[in-house]
């Protein structure tokens, strides 16, 4: 096992968790938790693809993670701004009774 | 595979969980600060300090009392009464084991096309700013529009209405 | 003593002959503007068709001098105008006009008498309110009879022949209220029509023989040497050769329109109409157009004939016309209405008219109908002024010692009279004895000779007994009677003076029509007269009018009984008398057979219209609903049941699928990792193979 194969496992499960996180927890907050933990597991897998793959002088793979980071700070504000909206109308932030849009 | 890495993968794994698993918001926070101080240490093994400290100062700095301060606002710290996960939750494992088990089959079996360890790369700040307004100018700019964007759209949405005059 | 019209060389048309179509043309124009006029005005439509007529004769009698000049120079006239009609390859339909002496003399005839009616119309009809539409008819019967009589074609002569038979309709039924009136005018045109069916059947079969209907063209028309001789060679059927055939067939139509044997029927009831239209039309012109045809296509009625021999066509003329003559003249004797013995009388001299050319040519019938145009017409007008001055009483019974109460029309009718038996010097008398010698010389067969002798008889009686019932004896009417006034006896005058004197031109001492009609040249011989053969004739002739007059006198004379009891001669003979006054029940053996039939063909047709076409037609109606119905079967259930029942399950498949959101978005997010694990098995799996 190398050490790239190593870090690529814990990146697949951190966003498992992240994933799994996501789809079963009634918290509107606790799913934006989990969807950041996926984000930064893709950070890893980038991080880890830079230090271990060709080129690392050409810190594409650095870059690219520095602007994941960013981007996902600004989601992250935008995402739970909306929760707050979504409070103050529906005075809760369970998922399960959030179903006005069926069909 | 040093026993850093081990560590520090158990460390980050751990608080991910405690994240998803806690009872209490806070306390998911909390483990979530965790998680992200794990990660920002692996990045600073894998000769990536630039952005371990980055992680540090943006997550850990931003993000995660972000989210304490929406917790606050949305009185998180109470207790569901039907529980915390949903309903239908099986369907929801299910699904992220099936998505963890095609990329751990992914990796396992890409394994010998995945490149060695190679040299320590010589990075620099210098270089990192430089390739910032050089390479990457056009994403660092629509990043910073992206921002801007962000930080108005997330003042007007959590922003009170004001009651308009009838 | 058998002639035929020598074949005259064709010259060029002359200036008259250019313009000669101006002749028809003029009455019909008037006609066709009288007909916009309005019913008031009455002068304006007199004046328009008397001078049409008038401009008519003038230009007749400039044709005349014209044919006359020639003749005098030795030159028959033969001039020609030929149009072509409908152009069709080979054989083109033509039309034409012809200017000969026997053209020329019908025109002035046609044209004269025709004015002295019309003029005499003017006083006649005065009362009457249709008077506009009175005289637009008979201008326009005035140019078709002119079109008849100027016609070189065939064709042409036929379509002036039914407008005549179209007028004659309108004329008869002109007071159309009356139903008798409606019913004699449907009569004549239907009986007309027989013939004409005839007629048509002869010109179609001479212009599929001959290729050409023209009389005359250079030698190339159908009554010209090579044509004849062309008919002749052809058989036809019964031994006839296509000449006889055909001729036989034209002879059929002239049977109609002047009224032979079978087809008489409809003359007698044609006195419905007003008088002047009796006088003109069934008197002077349109039956006369029977005998001129016959006159006009001598030449193929001849063809084939050897020397002084005859053929088969002719004989037959001859016998239908003889025949005639001696029926009519026996129905005459039984009548009571004063224009039915004198509808009767024209029946008998057209069969004297017709046997005239079967027996002596063209000539001798001619003649005849000449005279006969005059008398008869002069017969009519003063029957007309007689009802006239009787306040409209037509029934002879009823009238009586009118010598004092009408002179001048005594005086006019009693010449007229004269000349229509056949008195010595009168016109009727040449014309007539013209004919009984032909019928003595004929090769043929004696019989036709006796049969005119006798009828001669019976003219002379019906007549006087005619004339006693209306002037002799005392008045047995109502109103006592006026003389007319001076527009109705003025045409007397002159058509008595014509009746006089016009008989002068064709005797055997000074046989100037013979002469001007076959070409050649005619001198006074007042010693001809005295041949023995001619005056035992004349002799004999004379001898039968006396002794008609003689019985009629002694049976009829100055006794005037009353109106409701029976004639003398019904007395005498009651049995003949039944036969005689209900015209030998000829109307209603017709009226059993042909008429009978007719009505229950026509129902046996109403039938099928009903049934069959009717029936198909409601099958086929019938069929189309049935149809309908099913479309909207299938329109309401499969179609639109169809639609509807898809368009619920799509509903309802559509309540379906919208279970699949939730409104929750974990479910979707589950779905999208379940999806991307799916991409992910799909892209490992072609990267396998």
């Amino acid at each position: 096992m190398t050490p790239l194969t190593g870090y690529l496992l814990v990146a697949a499960l951190l966003f498992s968790i992240g994933l799994a996180g996501a789809l079963t927890r009634r918290n509107a907050i606790l799913v934006l938790i989990g969807i950041e933990l996926m984000l930064n597991a893709a950070n890893l897998n980038l991080i880890a693809f830079w230090r271990y793959g060709p080129h690392p002088e050409a810190l594409t793979g650095m870059m690219f993670a520095i602007f994941s980071i960013a981007v996902a700070a600004a989601e992250a504000a935008v995402g739970l701004g909306l929760v707050i909206q979504i409070h103050r109308h529906a005075k809760t932030t369970d998922l399960d009774q959030m179903n006005r849009m069926k069909g | 595979m040093s026993l850093v890495f081990y560590i520090l993968s158990a460390l980050t794994v751990a608080g991910g969980l405690a994240a998803m698993l806690l009872k209490n918001m806070v306390h998911c926070v909390l483990a979530l600060t965790v998680a992200f101080a794990g990660l920002a240490l692996l990045f600073l093994n894998l000769d990536a300090q630039f952005a371990g400290f980055a992680q540090i100062l943006v997550y850990i700095g931003a993000v995660a009392i972000l989210v304490v301060f929406a917790i606050l606002l949305t009185r998180g710290s109470e207790t569901p009464q039907e529980g915390i996960f949903s309903r239908t939750w099986q369907a929801g494992l299910a699904a992220s084991a099936a998505v963890f088990a095609v990329l751990g089959w992914a990796v396992l079996h890409s394994m010998s096309q995945l490149p060695h360890e190679t040299a320590m790369p010589d990075v620099n700040v210098r270089q990192i700013g430089q390739s910032l307004v050089g390479r990457y100018v056009l994403p660092l700019e629509i990043v910073a529009v992206l921002l801007t964007v962000a930080l108005i759209g997330a003042v007007i949405i959590a922003m009170q209405e004001k009651e308009e005059p009838k | 003593m058998l002639e035929a019209i020598s074949s005259t060389p064709q010259l060029a048309a002359s200036p008259i002959a250019e313009i000669l179509w101006l002749i028809p043309a003029v009455p019909i124009v008037a006609a066709g503007l009288s007909a916009l006029l309005k019913q008031s005005s009455r002068k304006l439509s007199a004046t328009l068709a008397i001078g049409s007529i008038g401009f008519s004769l003038l230009l007749s009698l400039v044709a005349f001098t014209h044919v006359l000049n020639d003749w005098m120079a030795g030159v028959t006239t033969r001039e020609i105008v030929n149009l072509t009609w409908i152009r069709s390859g080979a054989s083109n339909v033509d039309l034409g006009w012809v200017l000969d002496p026997l053209s020329a003399v019908m025109l002035v005839m046609v044209s004269f008498v025709g004015l002295l009616i019309l003029i005499y119309s003017v006083g006649y009809m005065k009362h009457d309110e249709n008077f506009t539409r009175f005289f637009c008819f008979m201008s326009l019967f005035a140019g078709a009879m002119l079109g008849v009589v100027i016609a070189n074609s065939l064709l042409l002569l036929f379509m002036c022949w039914e407008i005549v038979g179209l007028t004659s309709y309108l004329l008869i039924g002109f007071w159309y209220q009356r139903p008798s009136a409606a019913a004699a005018a449907k009569k004549a045109f239907l009986t007309t029509r027989i013939g004409d069916v005839f007629f048509l059947l002869g010109i179609v079969w001479l212009f599929a023989q001959t290729g050409t209907l023209l009389f005359y063209n250079n030698g190339a028309g159908s009554l010209e040497s090579e044509s004849l001789s062309l008919l002749l060679a052809q058989p036809a059927a019964l031994g006839l050769t296509a000449a006889g055939a055909i001729g036989l067939l034209i002879f059929a139509g002239a049977a109609g329109k002047s009224g032979q044997l079978p087809l008489h029927v409809w003359l007698p009831d044609a006195m419905e109409g007003p008088t002047p239209v009796s006088a003109l039309i069934h008197a002077a012109t349109m039956v006369a157009a029977g005998v001129y045809l016959i006159a006009r296509v001598y030449p193929l009625m001849q063809a084939g004939a050897l020397d002084g021999g005859t053929t088969t066509a002719l004989t037959v003329v001859t016998w239908v016309g003889a025949a005639t003559a001696v029926f009519a003249a026996l129905i005459a004797v039984a009548q009571n209405d004063i224009k039915r013995i004198l509808a009767y009388s024209t029946i008998s001299q057209l069969g004297y008219m017709m046997a005239g050319l079967g027996l002596g040519g063209v000539a001798v019938g001619i003649f005849h109908l000449i005279t006969h145009a005059f008398f008869k017409a002069l017969l009519f007008l003063g029957a007309g002024s007689v009802i006239h001055g009787c306040h409209e009483e037509q029934n002879v019974r009823r009238m009586g010692g009118l010598k004092s109460d009408m002179p001048l029309t005594f005086l006019t009718y009693a010449i007229g009279m004269l000349a229509l038996c056949g008195f010595p010097l009168l016109s009727g008398f040449w014309s007539k004895d013209g004919i009984l010698d032909a019928a003595q010389h004929w090769s043929v067969a004696k019989a036709p000779f006796y049969m005119l002798i006798f009828g001669a008889l019976l003219t002379a009686f019906y007549m006087t007994r005619q004339v006693v019932y209306v002037f002799f004896g005392h008045w047995r009417g109502g109103k006592p009677a006026l003389e007319s006034p001076v527009v109705l006896t003025a045409p007397l005058g002159i058509l008595a003076f014509f009746a006089m004197v016009l008989g002068f031109i064709g005797t055997p001492a000074w046989p100037w029509f013979r002469a001007f009609l076959n070409g050649g040249t005619a001198e006074l011989d007042l010693n001809a007269l005295l041949e023995p053969e001619l005056l035992i004739l004349m002799s004999v002739s004379t001898a039968v009018v006396l002794l008609g007059i003689i019985l009629a006198w002694r049976l009829y004379g100055d006794r005037s009984t009353r109106p409701t009891a029976p004639d003398a001669l019904e007395k005498a003979v009651p049995l003949a008398w039944g036969w005689l006054s209900n015209k030998f029940y000829v109307d209603e053996f017709y009226s059993a057979t042909v008429i009978a039939f007719y009505a229950w063909w026509a129902r046996v047709t109403d039938w099928l219209d009903r049934r069959v076409c009717g029936g198909v037609v409601t099958g086929v109606a019938w069929l189309f609903s049935m149809g309908a119905r099913l479309n909207r079967f299938l329109d309401t259930n499969v179609v639109d049941g169809g639609f509807d029942k898809g368009c619920e399950e799509l509903t309802v498949g559509g309540g379906l699928l919208s279970r699949v959101q939730n409104g929750r978005v974990q479910t979707y997010l589950r779905i999208l990792a379940l999806a991307v694990v799916v991409l992910a098995a799909i892209l490992i799996w072609s990267s396998w193979t």
